[in-house]
């Protein structure tokens, strides 16, 4: 069939730096085609230039069999190229309607013409397979209802190709779900849809042809017949990939080291309870929203909560993470940039800034000390740094998750939170943290693992403690652990719907 | 992708983090040659002594300022709070009544008690109440300044004791070695200033706090402490001003202090500390507040602008030091 957008020999350079060399992909009507790649392979760039944002360096784009030039996004969409961007761009305060239209409002004799706006969007909002209400707010809608807002946004214009940018990163697979329901619909419609994920089981899933990228050049192009995940992990990391999980370390116990009992946060968490074992790693499943992050930052004083906590067979309560920190305890978020790292400031000042009592001589800080400490770290945690000046923001996400864990173990902690370990983390990086987190259960620390993929959950710990709404669910033991029996517990589906469910993944 | 993009400006920005640092200093010196050209007057050590000088109120209290505002905090309360301080400095003065090294140090023992209880009332408010500091520094700038009036019934304060003023005196015009003593008192305050901003964990906890409160937090440290203290460390600089400023005068009136809140946030400013929080620049505040003085100096001196405009030219300079700090910034 003729392609509806093919990219010729695109080159792009930032400066002297090549991100993208000599790619060529073509876009066929009704076809979903994916694009993977590790962090930093250029799939994001080729994304923007095929979207118009960025102009290439060398190379050209043909429409239609035409060769054509975007002068922007503007132009690029009114050619009915569309880009649904992976962060959340919507104004929080306004509502649906009103976003969905923002900078494009239909008038009514020069005045906005709400009542217009709220039926057409109630009408998109229906074909995409939802009810939020078109007056709500953004801000109180939950994440995969922005997303979904934001996908009405992108698909409000008449389009031919619409570009996902990983998606389903925030989604749960439930929600991710709905959306490929949306998708596969496009397709019916003839849309060619460019998928952009990291996420290779969704893939297989999704897509129809699988482009992959390493290091901004052309691997390979195949169809998804015959084409499995770990091959495409191989493919996109240049060597096998079989082995993405640590052996689990055989030093979980049966001795608790941190109970807790009726944990309630107002508002998300109720009556949770849990043990955690020494040399254990404890994984926390469940869907977006359940409590779980919620749960964990009132353990460490983080938020308000009550609840019996005990540690080594004492009752604690901590008021703030600085006395978590004092009984061992460190919580490491799932927001790296919003709350984990100080993007505007250097790597040694990220360093120690939880540990900063462990760099003083008298009242003065020791310079020397710490520069040591981060020769340390960037060689004990591999953290890839052209120069160690740099400032944290300018870690890929993959390095600033490991120098948010070597921030964290300079606390020296017993019990090991983790929200989140891998989210926006390349493959190789991941295997790298996995292998780390095994470390740590096996020198006898206890980790809490919470995570909403449940293959990091099976892969990686030794049990599994479900939420739902707010409470514990139930628990998952090393011998039960698959996708189906968590998510049964983490949507309360029978067990077909499950099943079915985790087909769309498998 | 971002990685790529940032990957290839990095020679740029270290270039640009150096100019951060270094403009104020430029700045002061073709400040310096533009006034050796326009007067001969101006490049003599008597002139060059006399500006600096006169500027060491302002230095010292932005010195305090550069603490509030690289924690993410504001303080519009300075101005009032000096003339308050002053005011109950003298009347505490006059009331005692003696005119012995003893009543000027208790004098100068309540001078820095209360602005830094000031201080305090500024933090506790911003810390617990949760209110923008913006708010809550324009409020007790309204009360610190009446509560002024109110003490001087509308008119000056001065202080009686004949003895006193003439042992007090030297604090402002005397000199060690040739250095004017507030030029000296404004070293050393900026010499603590830097050394517990630059080497103390504390120092790094308000950067990391004016950086990204949630990381800060996240990270154990006690941000509500911090933040309070950055408030004191303001009143405390705010009564060492006040020390070296009443001797110059020997009155407090209901106008002392007017506008030296714009005044020290236009020198933190110059000085390349980010109004947003986050990074911190004593030297360079010091440097800002020379910087005002000798704008206002050359201005006398040369026949350009009338010097009635001098407060209008700062204005002017803190409008444009906010522009030179988006621009370079915009590049990193």
């Amino acid at each position: 069939m003729e392609s509806v957008l093919r990219a010729e020999n695109i080159s792009k350079s930032f400066g002297p730096i090549e991100v993208l060399s000599g790619i060529s992909l073509d876009l066929k009507p009704g076809e979903v085609h994916a694009v993977i790649g590790e962090n930093g392979a250029g799939k994001s760039t080729l994304m923007r230039v095929l979207s118009g944002h960025i102009a290439p360096t060398k190379g050209s784009l043909h429409l239609n069999g035409r060769p054509i030039t975007f002068s922007g996004p503007v132009d690029a969409e009114s050619h009915g190229i569309v880009l649904v961007h992976q962060e959340i761009l919507l104004a929080p305060d306004l509502t649906v309607a009103q976003n969905l239209f923002l900078g494009r409002e239909i008038k009514r004799f020069g005045f906005v013409d709400d009542k217009a706006m709220r039926e057409r969007t109630r009408s998109i909002l229906r074909d995409l397979g939802t009810r939020i209400d078109p007056d709500r707010e953004v801000g109180r809608l939950s994440i995969a209802d922005r997303q979904l807002v934001q996908i009405a946004r992108a698909l409000l214009v008449p389009h031919k190709v619409v570009a996902f940018d990983e998606p389903t990163a925030v989604l749960t697979p439930i929600e991710a779900e709905s959306l490929f329901t949306i998708i596969r619909k496009l397709r019916a419609q003839g849309v060619a849809v460019l998928y952009i994920s990291h996420r290779l089981n969704e893939v297989k899933a999704i897509a129809d042809r699988v482009t992959v990228l390493r290091d901004g050049r052309h691997v390979a192009t195949r169809d998804i017949d015959g084409l499995e995940p770990l091959e495409m992990a191989r493919l996109m990391v240049g060597r096998d990939m079989s082995k993405l999980y640590p052996e689990k370390p055989a030093t979980a116990s049966d001795q608790p080291l941190l109970t807790v009992r009726d944990m309630a946060v107002p508002g998300y968490v109720e009556n949770a309870s849990f043990t955690l074992h020494r040399g254990e790693i404890l994984g926390f499943g469940g869907l977006i929203g359940a409590g779980r992050t919620e749960l964990f930052e009132a353990l460490v004083g983080l938020r308000p909560g009550h609840g019996t906590i005990t540690l080594d067979g004492r009752q604690a309560r901590f008021r703030d993470a600085r006395e978590a920190m004092e009984a061992g305890i460190v919580y490491l978020s799932e927001d790296r940039k919003g709350k984990g790292l100080l993007l505007q400031q250097n790597l040694r000042m990220n360093l120690t800034l939880a540990a900063l009592e462990k760099f003083s001589r008298g009242s003065f800080l020791d310079g020397s000390g710490e520069e040591q400490a981060l020769d340390k770290a960037i060689k004990d945690f591999d953290i890839r740094t052209r120069r160690r000046d740099l400032l944290a923001g300018q870690l890929s996400g993959g390095n600033q998750q490991k120098l948010l864990l070597a921030k964290m173990m300079l606390v020296e902690p017993r019990i090991v939170i983790i929200d989140e370990p891998t989210r926006g983390v390349d493959i190789g990086t991941k295997e790298q943290i996995y292998r780390f987190i095994a470390s740590l259960a096996a020198e006898g620390r206890a980790v809490v693992v919470i995570s909403s993929e449940m293959q990091e959950l099976i892969g990686l710990c030794h049990r599994v403690v479900v939420m739902r709404n707010g409470r514990v669910a139930g628990e998952v033991a090393q011998g039960d652990l698959s996708e189906d029996s968590i998510v049964y517990l983490a949507t309360g589906v029978h067990e077909e719907r499950a099943a079915e469910i985790a087909a769309g993944h498998a | 992708m971002t990685e790529t993009v940032l990957r290839s400006t990095a020679e740029k920005r270290r270039f640009n983090v150096d100019m951060r640092a270094l403009s104020p200093f430029i700045a002061l010196i073709v400040l310096i040659i533009a006034g050796a050209l326009i007067n001969p007057d101006f490049l003599t050590a008597s002139n060059l002594l006399n500006v600096v000088t006169r500027s060491a109120f302002i230095a010292i209290i932005a010195v305090g300022a550069t603490f509030v505002i690289a924690g993410g905090g504001l303080d519009l309360s300075v101005g009032s709070m000096a003339a308050l301080t002053a005011g109950v400095m003298i009347l505490t003065l006059n009331n005692l009544g003696g005119g012995d090294v003893g009543t000027l140090a208790l004098g100068m023992l309540a001078a820095i008690a209360l602005s830094a209880a000031c201080g305090l009332a500024n933090g506790l408010i911003v810390t617990f109440g949760r209110i923008e500091p913006f708010i809550v520094t324009l409020g007790t700038m309204g009360i610190y300044r009446s509560l002024v009036i109110w003490l001087a019934a509308g008119g000056t304060i001065t202080m009686r004791n004949y003895d006193l003023r003439e042992l007090y005196r030297p604090v402002y015009f005397d000199s060690i070695l040739g250095v004017p003593i507030p030029i000296i008192a404004f070293l050393v305050v900026a010499a603590i200033g830097a050394l517990i901003l630059y080497r103390t964990s504390f120092g790094r906890h308000v950067v990391a706090l004016g950086s990204n409160e949630d990381v800060a937090r996240y990270s154990g440290v006690p941000i509500w402490r911090v933040r309070t203290l950055t408030y004191v460390i303001q009143g405390i600089c705010v009564g060492i001003a006040v020390l070296v400023y009443v001797p110059r005068l020997g009155s407090a009136t209901p106008t002392t202090g007017l506008l030296w809140e714009l005044q020290a946030i236009t020198a933190v400013v110059i000085g390349g500390t980010a109004l947003k929080g986050g990074v911190g620049r004593v030297w360079g505040t010091v440097v800002g507040a020379v910087i005002l003085e000798l704008v206002a100096n050359i201005m006398v001196l040369s026949n350009f602008v009338s010097e009635f405009l001098v407060g209008a030219v700062q204005g002017a300079i803190i409008i444009v030091a906010m522009l030179v700090q988006r621009s370079v910034h915009r590049g990193r």
